[in-house]
């Protein structure tokens, strides 16, 4: 009853700001209208935009990147910490080597791997797989790490192999923290492809906000920037989702 | 042949351990915390770094894992499984052996049956209260038909019934199945209740094997009559039943009752803090009570030893320090004292 209260008086919030954001620049309060479209004119724009492609095409070009270097990125982190938090050797070995290289903003790799790499479609996928294989890596192996001994006791002494156990108790108990890293990497992957895609790639969301930037079609920037939100949000949103569904009976 | 046999294990705690469990029988460590039982236990599981020997029926098994050895561990703080619900948790042991599916269900139902804890099925162990946690646990360490267990501290949390309930049913449990139990326990009325017999250990080292009786009635060493409490003993000259489990005993100088099932007695034991002593003549029938004269008060921390001249015995109270202050007591002081009659002690008499 709070909970719809609660998304019912946001949902109002939005409508009054589209309200007074399409007013505002309807009665041309602000100077210079042509940097400041009405929101009926995004929204017709956004429609254009997908009617001719344009939007959908980069948008799944952005998309496409992300989920591979996502993928990717996913996969090799949670290995590398479930190894990291299992074997206190490994830990030894890799921990110091990753809380260096972790800090660093992924964007900064950007100019190393241009050079790297070269200006294709693995550039930003490479981007991607940066920033999510460390966070993922890291919450991976804290939440491993963090289970309780004694369970890891329990299951061995009634007869389950190292690989059972990691199977049946400690992956399962370490989501928790394997999905705190899934919630902060989903939004930082977009974050990421879009400035590669501005500085490097010629293709994707954020290529086209550039364009839109030269062309001073302020309209296509606003509309790339709802796409940007939409995506963020469900990303969020999905994983949130996901850990619910997992989780929530047990803990 | 015994089941479980350590030969000179030692390692950061334990110095040189002997001991044996034959089987089917309840063996309980009792000692103060830190004495190194739960290390001990996970020597016999084989989940700590040790030297000598440990053997199951005859055969050493220091080299096979732990999780190869078939030894059901019930831990301290039980370790349930919180992803999995109660089902799923008795299943574990049983599912890791990959047995068949039908197979894994009917277990799981008979020990949900034989633990009364059917209606907990599906419940995760979050929403368990202690008891039927601690039920859960049982079930899941019997669920793989263990030959051995390993109980540390198991019902240490619960409150005094509860407690005193699922011992009853584990040793029920532990006689039906005629498993072979070590029983970690601090608490000496416990270990009396459930074993067959109990060694006391006490920084690393076994003090004493034997019968809770044995202990109690003689313990070898210092350090097993002050972790049992240095017991006051008086040897019995004579008896006489009263009927209604009661007895009452002639120590040669003194008449009292004590609670007795009509055993002829040998001697009697009440810890010093069963004892309780007044300045002032005590209300009540004159049975217990007694008078006395103080010939030495010792103090430690805050706790204070009365030294009593009790007709041709010396018996010693254990007090409260501030209570033996507040009653200003002195040496040579005349003093009431009542021993508590539920928690005296007794052995029978093994010649008659």
């Amino acid at each position: 009853m709070a909970n719809r209260f609660r998304s019912g008086w946001g949902i109002l919030s939005i409508v009054i700001f589209l309200a007074f954001w399409e007013g505002m620049a309807r009665l041309s309060i602000i100077p210079g209208q042509i940097f400041f479209p009405p929101f009926s004119v995004v929204i017709q724009e956004f429609y254009a935009l997908i009617v001719n492609g344009v939007l959908i095409d980069n948008f799944f070009r952005s998309l496409v990147r992300i989920m591979i270097g996502f993928f990717f990125g996913s996969v090799a982190g949670l290995l590398v910490g479930i190894l990291m938090g299992w074997k206190a050797l490994i830990d030894r070995a890799l921990g110091p080597l990753i809380s260096i290289i972790y800090p660093i903003p992924a964007l900064g790799w950007l100019p190393l791997l241009m050079l790297w790499i070269g200006i294709n479609e693995l550039l930003p996928i490479a981007i991607v797989f940066i920033c999510s294989f460390f966070p993922i890596c890291y919450n991976t192996a804290t939440g491993v790490r963090g289970v309780d001994r004694n369970l890891i006791r329990v299951a061995r002494t009634m007869g389950a192999s190292d690989f059972t156990v990691l199977r049946t108790v400690v992956v399962p108990l370490a989501l928790p923290n394997i999905f705190t890293g899934f919630r902060l990497e989903a939004g930082m992957a977009w974050r990421v492809i879009i400035a590669a895609e501005m500085v490097a790639i010629p293709t994707g969301i954020g290529a086209l906000m550039m364009r839109a930037e030269s062309l001073i079609r302020v309209d296509i920037i606003i509309v790339c920037l709802m796409v940007l939100s939409i995506m963020c949000f469900s990303f969020e949103k999905l994983f949130v989702f996901l850990e619910k569904r997992l989780t929530a009976k047990w803990r | 042949m015994p089941t479980i046999e350590l030969v000179a294990v030692s390692n950061y705690i334990c110095r040189g351990i002997s001991l044996s469990v034959k089987d089917g029988q309840l063996m309980v460590l009792l000692g103060p915390n830190g004495a190194g039982k739960t290390t001990l236990l996970n020597i016999v599981a084989g989940l700590i770094e040790y030297e000598g020997s440990v053997l199951f029926d005859g055969s050493p098994v220091d080299d096979i894992p732990s999780h190869q050895r078939g030894v059901s561990y019930l831990f301290q703080d039980l370790a349930l499984f919180p992803h999995l619900d109660v089902s799923a948790n008795i299943a574990y042991g049983i599912k890791v052996q990959r047995q068949k599916k039908g197979m894994i269900e009917a277990r799981v139902n008979e020990l949900l049956n034989v633990m009364k804890i059917e209606h907990l099925a599906h419940r995760f162990p979050r929403d368990l209260s202690g008891g039927e946690r601690q039920r859960v646990a049982l079930a899941r360490a019997l669920a793989p038909s263990p030959h051995m267990l390993l109980l540390d501290e198991p019902f240490s949390n619960l409150d005094f019934r509860t407690a005193k309930l699922l011992r009853t049913e584990l040793r029920h449990l532990q006689k039906k199945f005629g498993i072979t139990m070590i029983y970690v326990t601090h608490n000496q009325r416990e270990a009396e209740e459930i074993s067959d017999s109990i060694a006391v250990i006490h920084e690393g080292s076994i003090e004493q094997v034997g019968t809770a009786d044995e202990i109690f009635f003689d313990p070898h060493n210092k350090n097993v009559s002050e972790f049992i409490g240095s017991p006051n003993i008086l040897y019995c000259a004579s008896c006489r039943a009263l009927g209604r489990g009661l007895m009452e005993i002639d120590t040669g100088s003194l008449t009292i009752v004590v609670p007795n099932d009509g055993q002829p007695i040998e001697k009697i034991a009440i810890s010093p803090r069963d004892i309780y002593i007044s300045t002032e003549k005590p209300p009540g029938p004159n049975l217990n009570r007694f008078k006395g004269r103080i010939i030495d008060i010792t103090h430690a921390s805050s706790l204070a030893w009365i030294k009593l001249q009790v007709g041709r015995h010396t018996l010693v109270s254990e007090q409260p320090a501030e209570i033996v202050q507040e009653m200003d007591l002195r040496t040579g002081d005349e003093i009431y004292l009542i021993l508590k009659m539920r928690w005296i002690r007794t052995l029978s008499d093994p010649l008659v």
